[in-house]
């Protein structure tokens, strides 16, 4: 009855909930053991628990306050490279830079100091692009942060200061997390924070503004002070994420962050559900399997299923690309739509399948709201 | 009884070549219900847009409480566009943004509904409570601010009870009724903690019974939260019911202004409201 005045930070979803994480874990952690490293699940695993962080982290910009960014990409390079820069041991240095006789940088952080420093990092670019592009509304904003993200790339490769970012050349040998339970637990850790986030008194405040600003800032909420917020958290974890997938490659180098890379974070967010964070969970993997492993035996030219040989290298992405139009054009809302999963409504959606499912939203409504 | 909450001084407010607000001076005292009213397009809502801090006015001044709270004087293009008289005496430059005049305790509502839509409507109350927290963002996402958000709940709860929208609390704003939402906007605002309310059209698009229920719902709230009202309205029955004093407006000029009863005798009210007649 008062459930919304006396709301108990544990209650029975909560304890649903991490009991399902636990058994993931439990899971992994068997996985692991049975199957061998090289196995693709695990590659996929790991990407998509990357991918599931950076687009929540996207989410939270796009689906929760109301900003279409795209500089996810540039903010993931920022996290990658500061990761890489500061953890490569001092003695693989002359080697990795070997261009630049042995870098400028002659020291090494801890790994997990080094992943912090990365987020930090990210966050500290955010907030000084912050302070003019967030001024910017809608298609401007993704323009500006868009470009931002292109210029990182390109001067990240630059020759002048090669002595810190080895110029165009790979960066390597820096310590690297082979399980795969690492990258669910730093993931799962950043998400928590970013859903905790949205469930408490500024997370409200972001959805007010990506509601109705107006109406927000009459309402006593500083609109350039949230913004710049949600904008630097948001960038903070996905320099996280770039730490993850700079630990995930083994080597990084910038040109790999392409614009394409952005729109594929984009992608997950908008078939997952824009402000849907289990959305954005469900579909990186969904997408990441899609893309990497699923619709790989359409690459196999020797299957010679047909005789037309359709079956070539390269046929998996046109393949990609229909089964992603037919999500966007039927389920335009997203997996998800702006609604959370949950064991309840899940259970509740299969039994009323049969029944009503075909029904439209607004009956279904109304249906409910009889039975109580 | 006259303490001044609210002063307009020699307000101008000019887009371009043309002038909203021609040299607007009122003021609104403690605990009274003051009405602006005009025919369309007389600069009612763009007064309000001043002293909430949307526009910074070309000309003029606006004191809160005795405070000066926004001034300008016409600079840059605007100085020599500048249509309106008294220029030159002001000479500050203050333009608060709308959060910060929000925060002083002048709370407002918007002539078409701008509720958080996708909120329910207990969330909209709360949200606007949002300025008046002491947590930051840390203490707020690791939930270091329990007793505060506990707090601010039965704070919502308790104004949603006594404004009667404690039963709508778990519903999605936008499936309530006409009438609801405007209360539910007035619930917002009041949730704010504000001193000076201003309603922007309260009982437009409503019934005469709903206008009806209005019109002690804001004596009500009046009384209850110990509010000066400022409010823009067309229905002239609530206007003459609830108002204590009157500003008319048109075309942006003060015409007239006095209780309800002296304005609706006076000859320029009439002729702005109905057209001049030609042949008296």
């Amino acid at each position: 009855m008062e459930n919304q005045i006396t709301k108990k930070p544990i209650n029975k979803d909560m304890m649903i909930s991490f009991t399902l994480l636990a058994l993931l874990f439990v899971v992994l952690v068997i996985l692991e053991l049975v199957l061998p490293r090289t196995s693709i699940l695990f590659t996929v695993l790991k990407k998509g628990a990357i991918y599931a962080l950076v687009a929540v982290s996207m989410n939270l910009l796009n689906g929760f306050t109301g900003l279409f960014s795209l500089g996810q990409a540039g903010f993931m390079l920022l996290g990658a490279y500061t990761y890489a820069i500061f953890t490569i041991p001092v003695a693989a240095r002359s080697q990795v830079y070997q261009y630049f006789n042995g870098g400028l940088i002659q020291f090494t952080l801890p790994v997990f100091v080094a992943m912090i420093l990365a987020g930090l990092i990210a966050a500290g670019f955010a907030f000084l692009i912050g302070l003019p592009v967030l001024k910017l509304k809608s298609d401007y904003l993704a323009i500006a942060t868009l470009g931002f993200a292109e210029i990182m790339r390109a001067l990240f490769q630059w020759d002048k200061i090669g002595v810190i970012t080895n110029g165009s050349n790979l960066l390597r040998k820096y310590p690297v997390f082979k399980t795969t339970i690492f990258y669910f637990a730093v993931s799962g850790i950043c998400i928590a924070i970013i859903v905790l986030l949205i469930n408490s008194t500024y997370g409200r405040a972001f959805k007010a503004i990506r509601d109705d600003e107006v109406a927000a800032e009459a309402m006593g909420i500083n609109l350039a002070h949230h913004k710049r917020l949600s904008f630097v958290i948001s960038s903070f974890f996905a320099g996280i994420s770039g730490a993850l997938l700079a630990m995930f490659q083994t080597t990084i180098q910038a040109s790999q962050f392409k614009s394409a890379m952005t729109y594929e974070i984009l992608l997950i967010v908008v078939i997952g559900g824009i402000g849907s964070v289990t959305g954005s969970c469900i579909s990186s993997f969904l997408f990441i399997a899609c893309s990497e492993w699923w619709l790989r035996f359409l690459d196999n030219a020797n299957l010679n299923i047909t005789s037309l040989q359709i079956l070539r290298p390269g046929f998996r992405k046109v393949v990609f690309s229909v089964v992603i139009m037919m999500i966007v054009l039927f389920y335009q809302k997203g997996i998800m739509g702006d609604k959370e999963f949950n064991l309840g409504g899940l259970i509740k959606f299969f039994k009323t399948l049969p029944s009503q499912h075909k029904l439209p939203a607004h009956l279904k409504l109304a249906k409910t709201k009889e039975g109580k | 009884m006259s303490e001044n909450v609210l002063k307009m001084q020699n307000i101008t407010m000019q887009f371009g070549g043309v002038v909203a607000i021609n040299n607007l001076s009122l003021d609104v005292n403690k605990g009274e219900i003051v009405s602006l009213i005009g025919p369309n397009g007389a600069g009612k809502t763009t007064a309000f847009n001043v002293v909430t801090g949307v526009y910074a006015p070309t000309n003029g001044a606006v004191y809160f409480n005795g405070t000066e709270i926004v001034e300008n004087y016409p600079y840059g293009k605007m100085k020599k566009l500048y249509a309106g008289s008294d220029n030159g005496k002001f000479t500050k430059r203050i333009e608060p943004t709308p959060d910060k005049i929000t925060k002083l305790g002048i709370a407002r509502t918007f002539q078409n509904i701008r509720l958080w839509k996708s909120q329910s409507v207990f969330n909209n109350v709360l949200i606007a409570k949002h300025l008046r927290r002491s947590s930051n963002v840390f203490s707020a996402t690791f939930r270091l601010n329990a007793k505060e958000e506990k707090i601010q709940r039965e704070e919502t709860a308790h104004l949603l009870n006594i404004l009667g929208l404690y039963d709508f609390r778990d519903e999605l704003c936008t499936s309530l009724p006409y009438g609801i939402q405007r209360r539910l906007e007035i619930a917002r605002a009041l949730a704010t903690e504000p001193t000076l309310l201003l309603l922007d059209e309260p009982a437009a698009g409503m019934n005469p019974q709903e206008t009806n229920d209005l019109t002690s719902f804001i004596n009500k709230i009046r009384s209850d939260f110990r509010l000066t009202v400022f409010m823009i309205e067309h229905h002239m029955d609530l206007v003459m019911d609830i108002s204590d004093r009157i500003y008319v407006l048109n075309f942006g000029a003060l015409i007239a202004s006095g209780t309800p009863a002296e304005v609706q005798s006076n000859p320029a009210v009439i002729s702005a409201y109905l057209g001049e007649d030609k042949n008296a």
